[in-house]
């Protein structure tokens, strides 16, 4: 058994990051607001059962997610785009990263920073079909393993990894659009270098 | 499937991603201590991680914050 008290001290910390994660599911800041005020009224209901020792962040993200795919997700759903499967392994490396090579003298890491801002990062994100979207902010956002995501959304690894894989391909394709769009690169294939 | 490098891309995501045995990721570690070309793509994909990371956070709003702390305290009794 918890001790209800210690709620607040345990969980509050894992705020900022349940709300990022709300912001790229819910798309607008009054739902994800909901989404997080549910999300910790929830959980402080039920931390009466909660086994210390066990994931509180992985269980909180289990709320969180559960929450929304229950009330929030769009009415309108979009089907998973299926042409994700034509996107070739490291497909913007093969785009971009000709890129590095050719800007001497300067840092890699400062360049791919500079490629993209924050709200174009954000949107591609929000762009990705749900279950890869929440898939990819699991993992590569908040670090959760294979199987802390598996337990949270009740499904097997095998569909977790195949999800992480075609939501990284999706995402990649879209920040390629960016870069294109924002003359990044001349080049519209993979570069021969 | 002998080809090191192919065998060094298809391992890409799950080394990034923690979820290689201990032996499997000593193997590819190796391999990207003499291979530039796999190397580059590495860490083309460790950067680009981390640029999702940093650019994807939001904070949250102190008026949300108050407001759980205080739903939380009401439902004490």
């Amino acid at each position: 058994m918890a001790d209800k008290t210690k709620f607040a001290e345990q969980a509050m910390p894992f705020m900022d990051a349940l709300y990022t994660a709300a912001l790229r599911l819910a798309h607008n800041s009054a739902d994800a607001e909901d989404l997080v005020q549910e999300t910790y009224l929830k959980a402080y209901r039920a931390y009466g059962g909660f086994e210390e020792g066990t994931n509180l962040r992985a269980w909180l993200y289990r709320i969180l997610t559960n929450t929304f795919i229950n009330s929030y997700r769009s009415k309108k759903r979009r089907p998973d785009e299926t042409d994700i499967d034509e996107v070739e392994d490291l497909y913007l490396y093969r785009r971009l990263g000709g890129l590095e090579a050719a800007a001497a003298g300067r840092s890699a890491e400062d360049d791919l920073l500079d490629w993209f801002t924050d709200s174009e990062v954000k949107e591609a994100v929000e762009a990705l079909p749900e279950q890869f979207r929440i898939a990819v902010l699991l993992s590569d956002v908040e670090g959760f393993s294979y199987k802390e995501i598996a337990e949270i959304l009740d499904i097997p690894i095998g569909t977790v990894m195949s999800r992480l894989h075609r939501g990284r391909k999706a995402l990649q394709r879209q920040l390629y659009e960016f870069a294109k769009s924002r003359h990044l690169t001349s080049v519209d294939g993979p570069s021969d270098d | 499937m002998t080809d090191p490098c192919e065998q060094a891309l298809q391992a890409l995501y799950h080394y990034l991603d923690g979820e290689l045995t201990d032996q499997r990721r000593v193997l590819i570690a190796a391999h990207l201590d003499g291979c530039t070309t796999c190397l580059g793509a590495y860490d083309f994909e460790v950067e680009l991680r981390q640029v999702i990371v940093s650019r994807v956070q939001d904070r949250v709003p102190d008026s949300l914050r108050l407001r759980i702390a205080q739903l939380m305290e009401s439902e004490e009794d």
